[in-house]
Parts: structure tokens; sequence; C-alpha cells
């Protein structure tokens, strides 16, 4: 049995910069590293991909990750968990695998199955969020389970090198590896809430070096250009050290941490997870040497009996379109512009909303009342089930060039399709997690 | 005298479908007593109208000398499907900081160079265990 575990966060998004995580695992002494790259609607993007070609629908940046991280991961002994398989884990795996076979590296990966619950769903299940049948929404694209611990700990248990699963709980992909290394029970619910702690400080990888958290005047933060992503060393008893490799970027404190522990957490007394319901109101900060902070408390109760599940359902499509206006009169000749659009088109949406970027595009009217700024950019979207409709809101603002106020400039037009995501819950035993290993 | 929260506290915005939530953290632990007092919900409640139409949860938190509000149907129809710019309300954290509280005659300053821990007569802050249950219900 191990005393101490060294684990690595290298990525705390599914678009999120790669040099952080080869610097981690080139120089960070690592056991593990983890790449946490699963937001709740990158997974219904991607299984739209994967009807399209059943060969996709891992994590785009998959391939590039693994290309760099290979030799290195192998070279140091370092294994590495992730969610990159998104909705397909296995093909992922494959994937894997043949960068493996032409770098002419030997290779496990485990893959984490069962996630996928879509043929369990009937449509008729009332969503958390508005208690609305499912079906109510739109058409349903993906359901996706939260796995926890007990179905990445199967694949611990292999000699897999690389863990590769599609949805699980994100602190779950630090808590497997703890209880694995640091023969931990799961059953002991004190032990499962710190380890929950640990792995949600660490999940949004340089959220906790001063990423999402610098402000110049307030909270500076050195060398963002080379934000170094943390690791932390997990003690037996659950406490830990959080920190990161010494040269690079960022910063790591009691300020970071307790910002961090916070965040997108809806109540620090009750927080769950498929392992835990953990309670992070006890948990206590010290800081230690330079970038090295101590974590200790936080503790739990019995898990959950149900799973959250996230459905994806097509939303219909949302056109965008944005000009600009500077100088004399710019809020007034923006005010026009809107005015003009929103009485030509306005009435076709199911939504249309009309911002001035520079004024109240993000915190409303209210706060921003007294402010004169010197340019302004309209933006104006509009949402509808019909993508030619959605595209005529950009080409309405682009007619402004000719046909609407004095100096308007830099217009810009985008057309996306949304993907809209509802949560329910399911009774745990209806979700069975399975594990496969390929081999290069 | 009055002064805006970013002068003695930060704050980081985090969500969950339309829910949003917002720490509240001070520089100075010793100013913790004086935000569990100037920030409560009516005040918070006030300060957002326009932005969350549910309802709206403190967490005090004295282990970590912090507060968490969590704000419910706070961002427009959630995160997945809003036309906002902003869809995350990632930037409302600082919306939060722009509130003006008032520190008129320095009580709580005083209050808590005596005792960094709560101070005994607040009645409002509960204790660590049962900080949410207290806080919401009477909200």
């Amino acid at each position: 049995m191990q005393e101490k575990l060294r684990i690595g966060c290298g990525a705390g998004f599914s678009g999120d910069r790669i040099e952080p995580a080869m610097i981690l695992t080139e120089k960070g002494n690592l056991d593990y590293l983890v790449l946490e790259c699963l937001a709740e609607r990158t997974i219904a993007l991607a299984q739209k991909r994967k009807k399209q070609d059943p060969k996709a629908g891992y994590d785009v940046l998959l391939e590039r990750r693994i290309v760099g991280l290979l030799p290195l991961l192998l070279k140091n002994k370092t294994r590495l968990i992730t969610n990159m398989g998104a909705a397909n884990p296995l093909a992922g795996a494959e994937k894997i695998i043949d960068i493996a076979q032409k770098l002419g590296l030997k290779l496990k990966v485990a893959v984490v199955l069962g996630d996928d619950v879509f043929d369990r769903i009937s449509g008729t299940e009332l969503s958390m969020e508005g208690s609305e049948p499912l079906q109510s929404y739109g058409n349903l694209v993906s359901a996706n389970a939260y796995l926890g611990v007990d179905a990445i700990l199967p694949a611990l248990k292999t000699d897999a090198n690389i863990i590769l699963t599609g949805r699980v709980a994100d602190p779950s992909l630090f808590l497997a590896p703890m209880i694995h290394e640091l023969n931990w029970s799961t059953s002991d619910f004190e032990l499962m809430g710190k380890g929950t702690v640990i792995g949600h400080l660490l999940e949004c990888a340089g959220q906790i070096t001063g990423g999402y958290f610098a402000d110049p005047v307030s909270k500076p933060i050195p060398d963002m250009h080379i934000l170094g992503h943390p690791f932390v060393d997990i003690f037996s008893d659950g406490s830990a050290i959080i920190s990161k490799v010494s040269g690079t970027g960022g910063s790591i404190t009691v300020q970071t941490a307790k910002e961090q522990l916070l965040y997108e957490v809806i109540d620090p007394g009750n927080y769950f997870t498929p392992d835990v319901i953990a309670d992070f109101t006890s948990v206590k900060f010290s800081g230690q040497n330079k970038d090295e902070i101590r974590v200790e408390g936080g503790s739990g109760k019995a898990m959950p009996k149900t799973l959250k599940v996230s459905v994806g359902y097509e939303a219909g499509f949302i056109g965008e379109g944005e000009i600009s206006y500077a100088g004399a009169h710019a809020i007034e000749r923006a005010k026009l512009a809107a005015e003009i659009i929103e009485k030509r088109i306005g009435d076709r949406f199911e939504e249309f909303r009309v911002d001035y970027i520079g004024l109240s595009s993000m915190h409303g009217q209210e706060l921003s009342k007294n402010s004169v700024p010197y340019e302004i950019r309209l933006r104006i979207a509009g949402k509808t089930k019909d993508r030619s409709f959605a595209q005529l809101v950009g080409e309405e603002i682009e007619a402004l060039y000719t046909n609407g106020p004095a100096g308007g400039g830099g217009a810009r037009k985008y057309t996306h399709e949304v993907i809209g995501v509802v949560s329910i819950l399911m009774d745990r035993n209806n979700v069975n997690s399975s594990i496969q290993v390929l081999e290069s | 005298m009055s002064q805006k929260l970013c002068e003695i506290a930060h704050s980081r915005a985090g969500d969950k479908g339309n829910t949003l939530i917002l720490s509240l953290i001070p520089f100075q632990e010793s100013d913790f007593n004086l935000l569990v007092k100037e920030v409560s919900v009516e005040k918070v409640k006030a300060h957002f109208r326009h932005q969350v139409k549910g309802e709206i949860i403190r967490h005090v938190l004295p282990e970590l000398k912090a507060l968490q509000f969590t704000c419910f149907e706070a961002l427009t129809s959630g995160v997945t499907t809003s036309l906002a710019l902003d869809a995350h309300g990632k930037s409302l954290s600082y919306a939060l900081l722009e509130m003006e509280i008032d520190d008129s005659i320095g009580l709580y300053s005083f209050i808590n160079f005596s005792n960094t821990s709560i101070a005994a007569s607040d009645s409002t802050v509960p204790g660590p265990k049962t900080a949410d249950t207290p806080e919401s219900k009477r909200n």
C-alpha cells in the first residue's frame, strides 16, 4: 500500500491548452495524469458527430493530446485517466492504439463503458430543471449517466496505461486512483468526501493556479502566458498538498483555492456525486511554501441512490449579427440600428435579443446607466427552429452598411445549431458499467 | 461611508443549468463578519433583480470565511440555450462586486479586531454544519 499518491490535472475543459499537461508529465513526477475534457454539452455534440460517423464522437483534441503525451507517459510510468472518450470511448481507444502502433509503442488502454443510457429513456421522464417531460423539449439526441468510481476501479485493476471513459463525474476521475492506490474503502464516506474535495479542487486545472482568478489590480498573478497546471500529493488520511511544477507561471494560494472550492457548488454542505454526498463546509486551507497549500477537512455521507443523466436535445438555431459604431452619438446610432432590425424581422423568432457590447451586454442596463463609452458594438441574436431564419439575423445586420445609420463598421455574422441539455435522475441499478481492454 | 465590494472581497461565478452560483470571499478574513452582516439575501436580490428571477440562497461558511450565493432561474433559459452573450454568466462575479455596502461607523472592523470568529450576538450566522438550512428556509 502506498503512503502518498501524486495526481496531476493537465486539462480542465475540452479546449484546454496541451502544453501544461506535457510539462506536468515531463517534470511533475506524477503517478497519474488526469485530463478532464467533458462539459455538460460537449457529450451531446459528440453524440451528433458519432451519428454521422460511427468512428467519431470522441474528443476532437484526443489525437493531438495523445501524440504529444504518450511517449512521456510511458517513459515516466505515469498512468493517464481521461474522459476524452466522450460519446465514443471505444473508437477513442482504437485511435489511441493506432497512434501507439505508429509510434512503435507497447500500450494497453482500458475503456470504461456504460454511461450511454439513451436506449433506457422513454421521453416521458420529467426534467429536473423544469419538471417537463423530456420529449417536450425537442428531438432527443443523447442521454449519458454520470458514472462514479465503481465504474473506473475495475479499469484501474488492469495493467492498462490509459483509462479512457465517457461521462463520469469529474471528481471521480481523481477519487478512483486514490481508492485504488491508498487502499481506501468506498464505504468510508469520510474519506470519499475528502477525496472528492481534492478532486473538485483539481478538476478545472488552471482554475486553481491563477486562471479565472487573475485581476491585475486586485489579484495579480505572475507569468500567466506560461500558466502551470496543478498536481496534488494525497496522503492516506485524506489530507493533501496542492502544488505545481516550479518554473511555470501562475500561483497557488489560499485565495485561489477558496475560489475553486466553491466553484459551481450549489450547496457546499451537500455536494452530490455518484460516490458520496460530500460536505465542503469543514475544509481548511493553509499556505505552506510558495505555490503550495495544504488541504484538510471535508467529509461526506452515503452516496445518492440515483445517478444524474444529462439529456441532449435539438433546440433549434441561433443566428447572430454584430456591427460597431464609434464617436459622436454612437449609442443613439446603435439603438436606431437595433430598432430597424427589430421592426423588419423581430417577430419571426421564438426569442430575440438586442445587446449593446461595451455598455450593457454583460450586466444589464442598471449597472451601466451612467456609462458613456466612446464606441459601441450592437449585437442581435435570434432563436428559431429554421436555419434560414437564423441566418437572416446576420444578413440584416450586414445590410445596415448601406441601409442603416451612419458609420457602421465591422459587421460579422454567425449561425449555429443549438443542442440543449436537461437532466433527469435514474436509479443506479438501471445503469451497468463494464470495461474493455485494448492492446497495441 | 460606503464602499464597493470589490474593494474588500473577490468572487467567482459558476453555473449549473439555469442556476448561477457566486462566491464572495474577503481579502482579509477579518472582513468576513462585515460581509455576513452587509451582504444579505435581500440586498443581493435587489442588486440582481433584472438578472435573477428565482430564489436566492445564501450559504455562510465560517470555516472558510466565505459566503456562497446560489441563484435560481438566473441565466435566462439556461446555459445551453440562452441567447445571452455570456450564457454561463461567468462575468457576473464582477456584477456582485459592484454592490455598495455601508461601513459607516467601523463597528464591524472593531469587532473583528477583538474577535476573529463569528460574533456571538449575531444570531443570523449559524454554525458550519447547519450553515445552509436556516438561511435557505428563512429566504
